[in-house]
């Protein structure tokens, strides 16, 4: 018979040993469709890494994928380090695309006008996710409702927005006008999508790490997390603390938006985002919540959706494969995290 | 007494986590009709013993005979089964059903029915023989303290248990509940069941049992075969391998007032209102504040601390008007504060040690700066705390939540007294600990006493309130029922107040 028992202390090589447990199994369970889709489990796999991370162009193509995951990662992190049940990353990345994509066909100088994109995507993302932050604070409004909710009316805004105003008069597409030209990111090697979004998504990780761990706030959002009754009797104003994290956290979510039209899309459609902001959550789950493992937990996710692209082409195992292993992931790792609180003990007769 | 065949007997029984020898050789046995004592400090091994006759552990050697057979216990459905029933410390019911589901809970019923009317019959036969009645129909969060405790008991004689542990048991009741408790567990005795009393407080241990069994260390310290004619020194000095001299409060000479609170009265939000309290505590002077638990003082500790703002009235904390501060303010003023459950309202279990040691000072410059740590400072600090504190942990950076109440107890004590507070204010400040720890943290008292500091303590064990404090006011139903000059208090006298009769003074 085997029994859990509680453990007194985490080893520091856990960390790093329950996500690649976590994506291990996933590896295997996954396999079984795809032998079921009738494909070689080896070619299928060996397909999606040489598509993903075989060369130099699939890896920056990679980076591409990665990067709005990085920033919704980060975001889901920083608000599940303080229990702000943030579900509404998909939300806010949405509502950053649109003020940029608003901001960003104003005609000015393009390094402005790209700050200015920025910091409107930032800002949008940041008053929706304020939104359940609020609702909490004040009427005790489950979070993990409203911000999952507020979704759906988020993404119904923006088909309004396709579908009426800035719908394409010429062509009749829902889609928005494009954003200027110079106000394009500009891209960092010639011949691929690697633009200037990546390299402050993989900036935003170490000081978003910085912030966490090093700072007063950090400290609060920490302590708020962990026991919000002791922060108050603390000092810590915890109702100012979650609002402060929401604000952050739904900033992080904006820039993903932003990333995508200024780097990527350079106009808003339906389907800017194959929901970036739930991988976000899968991202923050496989990092253990640490800023810094969310790097190579958004790349591996951005792997599996790069790959299975080319997969399903060579092998015919549909690309639906890469929902599946997202989600077998997330719930490989929920599962994983159990051994941080408890062991595997056999229980055995007495002697 | 006679002596017939052990009720239960466990034989050598050894257990070890890892390099740490919890229990070693240890034996214990239980006669049928005999109250027996176990005693030791915090983290001698007397839970993890417990834990292994109910089956929460395995033990690496030595077995367990009921009634001279050996037994395999592990699960608590088997020892339920083998006629073992156990009160924990924090009580296993569910609030929302009544007292008749709570017992009928797990077990079969007749076609898949509930057996209503046994389980009345059943209540009512143990109500009549150990004097235990309980309200069938109540829901449990209807209970007092004292009756879900009475509803536990009741739960293991309902499944037929034939000796009934009980692991600390008076440590949440009032003077006149431990009575009406005392009176059940010798009745039960006298019916033959054996009983397994855990307690920290000796001179309960002395009227209660019929033997006691001393584990230090993880081993069998001694057996005292006459607790009624022992003293508790001498079983003091079992328990710790050393001599224990209470500390001696000397006379002193109060200040001016430092804290006072005049009239206040807050809303009923959660547990009793605070209905016009008036008290002040002098710079040097320590004052108690005696009742039973629930009567006001969780208010009143809010209040005090900043959390909850009173409706009405005002406080002052050094001639200061704070009845509107935030804890943060009252902090900064020189307020410290010990809460009565370190587990939610002190620490934060999940992280560093350090960072529960810096809390309430996280923002001073002490700790940051410009909205930046200084990881290096709160290192600094929380290991000077351990070592000055002598607080058993790996390092500052251990998890809290690993610490044993002692050491987390020590650890709030240090972090409030690093920064010299004018006012402490302090909630069952011993409450769970073993002699040593509490007889390290009353002469921490007496030192900040000496230093000018004022102090609350609110608390229940009288016997401490009488040992530490100047002054002893009297909470009943949120309201202050008098004060007395501890050399004019007694238990009789404090008990009787406790109920809400008026103190002369």
């Amino acid at each position: 018979m085997f029994r859990l028992e509680v453990r007194t202390s985490t080893p520091a090589w856990f960390n790093l040993a329950l996500p690649l447990l976590a994506i291990g199994a996933t590896l295997v369970l996954c396999s079984g469709l795809i032998a079921l889709a009738g494909a070689g489990v080896l070619e299928a796999y060996g397909v999606m890494f040489t598509a993903s991370l075989g060369d130099s162009y699939a890896i920056t193509e990679t980076m591409v994928r990665a990067a709005p995951m990085i920033f919704t990662g980060l975001a889901v992190a920083v608000a599940f380090r303080a229990k702000f049940w943030n579900i509404g990353a998909e939300g806010q990345l949405l509502a950053g695309a649109v003020a940029s994509c608003f901001v960003g066909a104003i005609p000015m100088p393009g390094p402005l006008a790209m700050v200015l994109m920025a910091v409107a995507g930032a800002a949008a993302g940041a008053a929706v996710a304020l939104v359940p932050a609020t609702l909490r604070v004040k009427f005790k409004v489950d979070d993990v409702v409203s911000s999952l909710l507020l979704n759906s009316v988020i993404y119904y805004a923006l088909m309004a927005l396709i579908e009426g105003p800035w719908k394409d008069t010429f062509s009749g597409y829902p889609i928005s006008p494009p954003i200027e030209d110079s106000a394009n990111f500009p891209v960092l090697l010639e011949g691929t999508r690697l633009h200037l979004g990546v390299v402050v998504a993989l900036i935003a990780a170490p000081l978003i790490w910085f912030l966490i761990v090093r700072t007063t706030l950090g400290f609060r959002i920490r302590v708020t997390g962990e026991n919000p009754e002791a922060a108050r009797y603390g000092g810590i104003n915890v109702e100012r603390v979650l609002l402060s994290t929401a604000l952050l956290s739904g900033a992080l979510a904006g820039l993903a938006g932003v990333g995508e039209v200024g780097g990527v899309h350079f106009q808003v459609m339906s389907d800017i985002s194959p929901g970036y902001g739930y991988s976000g959550i899968v991202v923050a789950m496989l990092a253990r919540l640490n800023p810094l493992g969310v790097v190579p937990a958004a790349i591996f996710l951005a792997a599996v959706m790069t790959g299975a692209e080319a997969m399903s082409r060579a092998t015919g195992v549909p690309a639906f494969l890469s929902d599946v292993i997202q989600g077998t992931a997330l719930l490989a790792m929920l599962v994983a995290l159990l051994f941080t609180a408890y062991r595997i003990r056999r229980v055995g007769a007495v002697r | 007494m006679p002596t017939p065949a052990p009720l239960i007997e466990m034989r050598g029984i050894t257990k070890s986590f890892g390099a740490v020898k919890a229990n070693e050789a240890v034996d214990l046995s239980v006669a049928p009709g005999e109250i027996l004592g176990l005693l030791g400090e915090n983290g001698a091994g007397k839970t993890t013993l417990m834990n292994v006759l109910f089956g929460a552990y395995a033990p690496d050697a030595g077995e367990i005979l009921i009634q001279g057979k050996p037994v395999r216990i592990t699960s608590s459905a088997d020892a339920l089964a083998a006629g073992i029933g156990m009160v924990h410390q924090h009580f296993h019911l569910a609030p929302r059903l009544t007292v008749l589901e709570n017992l009928l809970i797990g077990i079969p019923g007749k076609a898949g029915r509930i057996d209503r009317a046994g389980g009345l019959a059943r209540l009512a036969e143990i109500g009549r023989q150990h004097g235990l009645t309980l309200d069938p129909d109540l829901a449990v969060s209807a209970l007092s303290v004292g009756e879900q405790q009475r509803l536990e008991i009741v739960k293991a004689l309902f499944r037929g248990a034939r000796l009934l542990i009980l692991d600390e048991p008076t440590a949440v009741l009032a003077p006149t509940e431990v009575d009406g408790l005392f009176s059940a567990l010798r009745s039960m005795a006298a019916q033959g069941l054996g009983i397994i009393f855990i307690s920290h407080k000796l001179n309960e241990v002395r009227a209660l049992t019929h033997r006691c069994t001393v584990l230090r260390h993880g081993r069998v310290a001694g057996r005292v075969d006459d607790p009624a004619n022992t003293t508790s020194a001498a079983m003091a000095q079992l328990m710790c391998g050393h001599e224990i001299v209470p500390p001696a409060r000397g006379a002193s000479t109060p200040g001016a007032d430092v804290l006072t609170l005049d009239g206040i009265s807050t809303s009923q939000h959660s547990g009793t209102a605070l209905r016009g309290v008036s008290l002040a505590v002098r710079a040097g002077e320590i004052l108690g504040i005696a009742g039973v638990s629930g009567n006001g003082q969780r208010a009143l500790a809010e209040v005090i601390s900043g959390v909850r703002a009173p409706d009405a009235g005002q406080m002052t904390i050094a001639g200061q008007n704070v009845s509107r501060f935030s804890p943060r303010e009252v902090q900064a003023l020189g307020l410290g504060r010990i809460p009565e459950d370190r587990m939610t309202t002190g620490l934060v279990t999940n992280l560093p040690l350090a960072d529960s040691m810096v809390l309430p000072r996280i923002g001073t410059a002490a700790f940051s700066a410009k909205g930046l740590l200084k990881p290096d400072a709160i290192r600094a600090f929380a290991e000077a705390q351990i070592k000055a504190y002598d607080i058993r942990c790996p390092g500052p950076m251990t998890r809290a939540g690993a610490l044993s109440g002692g050491n987390l107890q020590k650890a709030l004590l240090a972090r409030e007294l690093a920064f010299d507070p004018k006012v402490l204010i302090v909630s069952q400040p011993t409450r769970g600990l073993d002699i040593g720890a509490a007889r390290f943290i009353h002469e921490k008292f007496l030192d900040m006493r000496a230093k000018g500091c004022g102090i609350i303590v609110i608390g229940e064990d009288l016997e401490e309130l009488l040992v530490l404090c100047d002054r002893i006011a009297v909470m009943y139903e949120g309201r202050i029922v008098g004060t007395l000059d501890s050399a004019d208090a007694t238990i009789a006298r404090l008990g009787l107040m406790m109920t809400g009769a008026e103190g002369h003074s």
